[in-house]
């Protein structure tokens, strides 16, 4: 390994925050070197993401390459290790992509009460939190991680936010930091059952082979369980999310819906699944119930909405609702379903919240009841709305399809010892859930880009794109086109590291079922 | 030091000279020869040039603390007087925090009571008399030293607490804080009589032999036990025996209050863990659900009650009795084997130290706030980041910290609590508390919402001890 394998991964974690320190330096007033400084340093955190995904050893997907394993809190056997494989490598790089890109977006589109200095840092924290997470394969390290990025959002919805912005960043926080106690309980209670270990790999073997009773893991999946659930956010702990999103700034739902609700689900894949397969084998069936209800219910719930961001937010709900039957299956093509999917649910979501933001920056408004005829007055903005609500209600050849459609069919066909008729039940439910996704996407475009402008915006002046927009949403626009027309670009890539975590499964209740 | 000296004599019959390693006993010589220094010039100087005392004070604490580092980085260690007085790694470490306390606690307290029209020299002296307690309890391995250290750390303290003599508030804190004192010393020193009584020796190692031995079932010894906890528990202020604590909080001069919530708050549990670790750690039976229903209780009602205040210094009264609770909960799991004994005396540790720096570090933000403001209210720190963002991050990050959020400090104290807990056999009975500190956001401009973050804490009752007392204390 040379020097820039061995350093790429801790670059790409800890130079978002590094700049972040240095921005700190610079004076309030000179705002073009903050925002050049903040670009500067998460665009030299996505070229060593870059250059990771140049040396990533495809073929070996399955296995953790760039691995660092160093001594860090040596009293509680926790250790700095760090590492990708086929699963955090894409997560990584839309996470890196999203905040060059929501720093573009930023350019000159700072939300009150402005402070670029202060929004600035906070994506870059933001930004190591969400990289850091993904890669860590130590679980206080990742702990630390996925706690870390709670704070700048707090501020971001409580400071940035909307009117009742101070609700809603409390409750996220409250939500969330409810869940990671009852995380960090199982993370401890998985340390002293595993032989004292924190290592997410290494607690592989060792918790298999303490073949613990099945009430505890039981027990430690919960825990985990709810930290995750209230993050992805699953059908009865996602009440924070709507608020959130509708009062947080735009940059802020942007890294909401496309970074942070994956931690959740990514958790699941990484820590919780792997780890505990046979506890996760006799849950499945109820992450499976909860992931239907909560398509449903998200759909229903977007269709009763007035305004465009809590309509999204919504939507979030049911999409994260796919990703978690598939994850539900727990077979290898359920879970790579799952991944697609929150790659494109990123991808798609922050699009689409960024959409939002740019109309409510020009009309002023989010209400869909006030909003229409944009395709007459800002068409491109009109139409980019409309190819992203295509792409988020599963249109073939776009890239939300390949996330929905798989996590359907996995569906038809779950891991072996899990009950066919409930899952198929599941399958014509979420497929019933993608007619609602149609349903509610069309009839927010109607309302917002079909029919004649409101009386209220007849003279206004509304602005098509502007030239910060078109860099920030171009790469997006450009990889749900590429994803959707070519899924094997991602599935190679999660496919081996996948298998790694099934095989495993199977071994589990393989046993499980020979006893 | 004296009287335990005069303890030893009379077991031994005879007096002898006791052999003193004066070497080790430097930070105290430093801190008793700084307050006689204060006390003999304030006489002398004029009203003016008072502020020279608190320089003097400075500089005593100071170089008691290069005295302190110096030993342990030396890892002098010391045994005297029979095995009372102890110079250890745990003794230095809890000296060094003291002395950096207090010298942080006279920064904030010079300015304010320049300021205030208050007596000057006597507060630097009472203040210096504290420490002295203090930095003697860390060493303290006896009952009756344990209990000198104990009045000399308090009795100040009670004063001081009084210190705005013309505010009624003041003069309320200091009357309920010494009454309730006196009443927990009362209690204490009845409890250690009857330890006495049975083990017939006030030396730690000696009732840690005795209480697993023959005597171990004795109900008057339980009796004793029972009084000391209870008398620590008023000194911590461990719910139910917190009634004093928010009161006297308000009243006390803030940095007084900082200097009471951190300082005399840890010299509680350092004589606690003295106690329960070397000297009852046989009778986990006794205090082990004692400290069980303390803890719970304690991190509930605290974090609960602390929901509700608008007095920024209540708040964090509410909020330093819950961290309280935080603090007894490894001791309500301590007694099953020789690894949890040591899982939990780390936990404590731990978390004393850190929330010494959190917890002072927010009183420094409110001691800075209120000069401007004038006001104790969480309502007037709306607004904070406009005039001075940098108190607002510090003071962000204090109270994150309190809460425990990672990756700050105070999340590693509690991650260690809860390290002890799982890691005691038997862990059956986790109970739900909500944690944190109620966190007034003076931060971001226009967000100030008061708060309370849930998090899980657990404890579980004590099973059956195993462990020589020592072990421990050398462990660390």
């Amino acid at each position: 390994m040379n020097f820039l394998d061995h350093w790429a991964l801790s670059g790409a974690i800890f130079l978002p925050v590094i700049g972040a320190v240095l921005l700190g330096l610079v004076p309030r007033r000179s705002e073009l070197t903050l925002k050049v400084g903040a670009l500067l340093a998460s665009l030299a955190s996505l070229a060593l993401v870059i250059y990771l995904i140049a040396r990533f050893d495809f073929s070996h997907s399955g296995r953790f390459q760039f691995v660092a394993n160093k001594q860090w809190i040596e009293v509680i056997h926790s250790r700095y290790h760090i590492g990708l494989d086929g699963i955090s490598l894409p997560l990584l790089a839309l996470s890196a992509l999203i905040t060059v890109l929501c720093v573009i977006y930023s350019w000159d589109h700072f939300p009150e009460p402005f402070n670029p200095k202060a929004f600035l840092i906070l994506i870059l924290v933001l930004a190591t939190g969400m990289n850091g997470t993904f890669g860590s394969l130590d679980l206080i390290l990742f702990f630390v991680f996925f706690e870390l990025v709670l704070l700048p959002m707090y501020f971001m919805i409580g400071v940035w936010g909307g009117p009742n912005r101070q609700y809603a960043a409390i409750k996220f926080f409250l939500f969330t930091l409810f869940g990671s106690a009852l995380m960090i309980l199982s993370f401890l209670a998985l340390y002293f059952k595993g032989g004292q270990t924190f290592d997410m790999i290494a607690l592989r073997h060792t918790i298999a082979a303490a073949s613990l009773p099945a009430a505890t893991a039981s027990l430690i999946f919960a825990g985990l369980f709810i930290g995750f659930a209230i993050k992805v956010p699953m059908f009865p702990f996602h009440t924070w999310l709507p608020d959130a999103h509708t009062e947080a700034p735009t940059v802020g739902s942007v890294i909401l819906a496309a970074i942070l609700l994956k931690l959740g689900t990514y958790g699941f894949v990484r820590i919780a699944i792997p780890i505990l397969p046979k506890a996760a084998h006799t849950w499945a069936p109820w992450i499976g119930l909860l992931a239907v209800i909560g398509i449903i219910y998200g759909a229903l719930g977007c269709l009763a909405q007035r305004d465009m961001k809590r309509l999204i937010a919504f939507s979030s709900v049911a999409h994260m609702g796919f990703v978690m039957l598939g994850i539900a299956t727990l077979t290898s093509f359920g879970i790579n379903a799952a991944v697609f999917g929150m790659v494109a649910h990123g991808l798609i979501t922050g699009m689409l919240f960024f959409v939002a933001g740019s109309v409510q920056e020009r009309y002023g408004t989010r209400e869909l009841s006030r909003l229409g005829g944009m395709l007459l007055q800002a068409p491109r903005l009109g139409w980019i709305l409309g190819f992203c609500a295509m792409a988020s209600l599963g249109l073939p050849g776009l890239a939300g399809f390949w996330g929905e459609f798989p996590a359907i069919l996995s569906a038809y066909q779950p891991a072996a010892g899990l009950s066919l008729v409930t899952f198929r039940v599941y399958m014509a439910v979420a497929a019933v859930g993608t007619v609602f996704a149609a349903g509610y996407l069309l009839w927010m475009l109607q309302r917002v880009d079909f029919g004649v402008v409101k009386s209220e915006f007849e003279h206004a002046h509304i602005h098509d794109l502007h030239v910060p927009e078109y860099l920030a949403w171009a790469p997006l626009l450009i990889l749900i086109v590429a994803l959707g027309v070519y899924p094997h670009l991602l599935f190679h890539i999660t496919d081996g590291a996948v298998h790694a975590v099934t095989t495993g499964i199977h071994a589990a209740t393989g046993v499980a079922a020979g006893r | 030091m004296l009287l335990a000296a005069v303890h030893s004599a009379i077991q031994q019959q005879a007096f002898h000279v006791p052999n003193l390693d004066y070497h080790a006993l430097a930070p105290e010589i430093v801190v008793s020869a700084t307050l006689v220094v204060v006390l003999v010039a304030d006489l002398f100087l004029a009203g003016a040039r008072k502020w020279l005392l608190s320089n003097v004070a400075g500089w005593g604490l100071l170089v008691a603390l290069i005295f302190t580092v110096e030993l342990g980085a030396r890892s002098h260690h010391a045994s005297m007087v029979g095995g009372a007085y102890v110079v250890d790694d745990f003794a230095l470490v809890f000296k060094g925090l003291f002395l950096a306390v207090g010298y942080i606690v006279l920064l904030m307290a010079t300015r304010y009571i320049e300021e205030g029209d208050y007596f000057e020299g006597e507060f630097y002296f009472l203040l210096l008399c504290s420490l002295l307690g203090m930095v003697v309890m860390g060493s303290a391995r006896d009952l009756i030293t344990i209990f000198v250290a104990l009045e000399t750390l308090s009795i100040p303290a009670y004063m001081l607490a009084g210190w705005r003599k013309r505010d009624l508030k003041s003069n309320e804190a200091a009357l309920k804080y010494y009454l309730l004192g006196v009443l927990a010393s009362a209690v204490m020193l009845y409890g250690m009589s009857l330890v006495f009584g049975f083990t017939n020796s006030t030396l730690l190692t000696d009732i840690g032999k005795a209480t697993q031995g023959s005597i171990t079932k004795a109900p008057l010894v339980t009796l004793g036990i029972f009084f000391i906890t209870v008398g620590f528990a008023f000194k911590v202020s461990a719910v139910p025996f917190h009634f004093w604590a928010p009161d006297t909080y308000e009243g006390s001069p803030t940095p007084v209050t900082a200097f009471l919530s951190v300082a005399s708050k840890t010299g509680g549990f350092v004589a606690l863990l003295e106690l329960i670790y070397i000297g009852f750690i046989g009778r986990s039976d006794v205090w082990g659900p004692m400290f069980w229903v303390l803890a719970a209780l304690t991190m509930t009602v605290g974090n609960l009650i602390a929901l509700r205040q608008t007095n920024i210094v209540r708040l964090l009264a509410y909020s330093s009795i819950a961290q309280a609770g935080y603090i007894l909960v490894p001791f309500a799991v301590a007694g099953s084997n020789t690894k949890s004994i040591h899982s939990a005396f780390t936990a404590s540790v731990t978390y004393l130290l850190i929330y010494a720096a959190m917890n002072l570090g927010a009183f420094a933000i409110v001691i800075a706030v209120a000069r401007k403001t004038r006001s104790g209210d969480i309502a007037s720190y709306g607004g904070l980041y406009e005039y001075a963002p940098g108190l607002t991050v510090l003071m962000t990050i204090f109270l994150f910290s309190l809460a425990g959020v990672p990756p700050l400090a105070g999340a590693w104290a509690k991650i260690f609590v809860f390290r002890a807990v799982l890691d005691s056999p038997g862990s059956c009975g986790w109970i739900q508390c909500p944690t944190g500190t109620a966190r007034p956001s003076a931060c971001p401009p226009r967000c100030r919402p008061p708060s309370a973050s849930p998090s899980w804490s657990s404890s579980s009752s004590a099973s059956t001890p195993s462990s020589s007392p020592t072990s421990v204390m050398s462990h660390r």
